[in-house]
């Protein structure tokens, strides 16, 4: 990375693996387990995640200066609030289906631990293109389980993946349904999302040692 | 910087600039997108129409698939030929029918005086006439609603249905096909009485070949959900019976 410094390049690089705010810092986990049943809906509020923390983290730095202390919790809600209510108001426009899926979830970025962790221990202290580097790495980091997570629920849940299916035809008995295999009806619902992510869990630590933590 | 960030009457101007600027800022978005957010509704209650007169795009058993957004204007206009709304006894036309809003219209019902203003959609399909009704009820979590097609005799030709918050897996399963296309064939009637349809346990019949029960299956784990869907059906088709009676004088 010619662009970025070696500092800037960890901001975004260190939240996709070793800092992920999902496998590490178990944050924003409630909407990895509800919207990760299929892979497209995974993959728009990952890109929803993104654009609200990138431009809310550089909307905070600019401010932090001004921002009065006594209301700052306050003022960084504002700030997800409104860029959450732009990308509802965005998809219900031009991705209507969509929006009707993701329904409420989308709402709900207001409430992902994620972003407020972001804007107080980063973009309050730091300048904009720090903050939007950061702010990036670590929805990018959210995002990624997301599409992890949902491409296992969707393919192993369903047998589809994108709504194509790739495991042949359940009712024609097709592909490798042909020879006995079912779809596993569990890995729809929520609870199964833990446990993948808790097998991403288990993954990475036991490929990197020291982010085991020592009891 | 200068400015002291912690004195009350600057907190209070940038508590004021800040929802001044953020509240325009929003105003400005949601009035730019309506336009397309409302064109967007149209089109669904369009498609929701249609699937329930069985136009649509699905294959074989598969998934409901609706008329593409971008032809759905069209096709809607083929097969509805009157958009009608009844309000007691008088029938009037209104190319608009589609727009009336059935929460607010059973809220004004509960005063006597009003009488409710009920959409009717009048279609063609194979020479036959389909009469549309849209239905709204209580699921277990929040709203349910649909679309019912039935001929001149009120057996029903489809169904589309669709819910805000039912539960994935159980009630939200309402808008499958395997339980939607269930209630093709049965009659609202019972001789010559309104009677509704059952969503029943215990029915025991998954392709739904005894049309003349009047039940349909339930849906494992979805009782609330499907009494609700009965009691949609009940509460809302009950509302049309004098028109149909009239119909076939």
């Amino acid at each position: 990375m010619g662009l970025l410094s070696k500092k800037d390049s960890k901001l975004i690089l260190d939240p996709l693996a070793d800092d992920n705010p999902i496998t590490i810092q178990v944050l924003g986990i409630c909407s990895a387990l509800a919207i990760t049943a299929q892979l497209k809906p995974s993959i728009v509020m990952a890109v929803s995640v993104i654009f609200v923390l990138g431009v809310g983290n550089v909307v905070i730095s600019l401010m932090r200066n001004i921002i009065p202390s006594k209301i700052r919790i306050i003022v960084q809600l504002i700030v997800v609030a409104t860029l959450v209510i732009i990308v509802d108001q965005v998809l219900k426009a031009f991705a209507y289906e969509l929006s009707k899926e993701l329904s409420v979830f989308i709402g709900l970025i207001i409430t992902n631990c994620i972003i407020m962790g972001r804007f107080e221990a980063f973009a309050l202290g730091n300048g904009p293109w720090r903050s939007f580097l950061d702010g990036i790495g670590n929805a990018a980091g959210y995002g990624l389980i997301l599409i992890i997570v949902g491409f296992f629920r969707e393919l192993l849940g369903s047998g589809t993946l994108f709504g194509f299916q790739v495991m042949g035809d359940p009712v024609e008995k097709t592909g490798l349904y042909a020879i006995g295999y079912e779809n596993n009806g569990f890995m729809v619902l929520p609870p199964m999302a833990l446990i993948v992510v808790g097998l991403i869990i288990w993954v990475q630590r036991s490929r990197n040692k020291e982010l085991i933590e020592e009891n | 910087m200068a400015i002291n960030t912690d004195k009350n009457s600057y907190t209070i101007l940038f508590a004021v600039i800040m929802v001044v600027v953020v509240g325009s800022i929003l105003a400005g978005f949601a009035s730019g997108l309506k336009p397309l957010v409302k064109a967007n509704e149209k089109y669904e209650k369009q498609q929701n129409i249609l699937y329930a007169m069985n136009v649509n795009d699905n294959e074989g058993d598969g998934d409901v698939t609706f008329i593409p957004t971008d032809k759905v204007e069209d096709v809607f206009n083929t097969y509805i030929k009157k958009q009608l709304v009844i309000q007691g006894d008088k029938v009037t036309e209104d190319p608009e029918a589609f727009l009336i809003d059935l929460k607010k219209e059973e809220t004004k019902a509960k005063d006597d005086s009003y009488e409710r203003r009920l959409p009717l959609f009048v279609g063609e399909k194979d020479g036959k006439e389909i009469y549309v009704m849209p239905v709204r009820g209580k699921g277990l979590w929040d709203a349910i609603w649909g679309f019912v097609a039935v001929d001149k005799s009120m057996t029903i030709q489809g169904v589309y249905f669709d819910h805000k918050g039912e539960t994935p897996g159980l009630g939200a399963e309402i808008k499958q096909r395997y339980f939607m296309d269930d209630f093709t064939g049965e009659s609202f009637l019972n001789g010559n009485a309104f009677e509704g349809i059952n969503v029943a346990k215990g029915n025991n019949d998954p392709k739904n070949t005894n049309t003349d029960d009047n039940a349909v299956d339930a849906l494992a784990g979805a009782t609330i959900t499907g009494d609700g869907v009965t009691a949609m059906l009940r509460k809302d088709v009950r509302l049309y019976v004098p028109y149909f009676q009239k119909l076939n004088q």
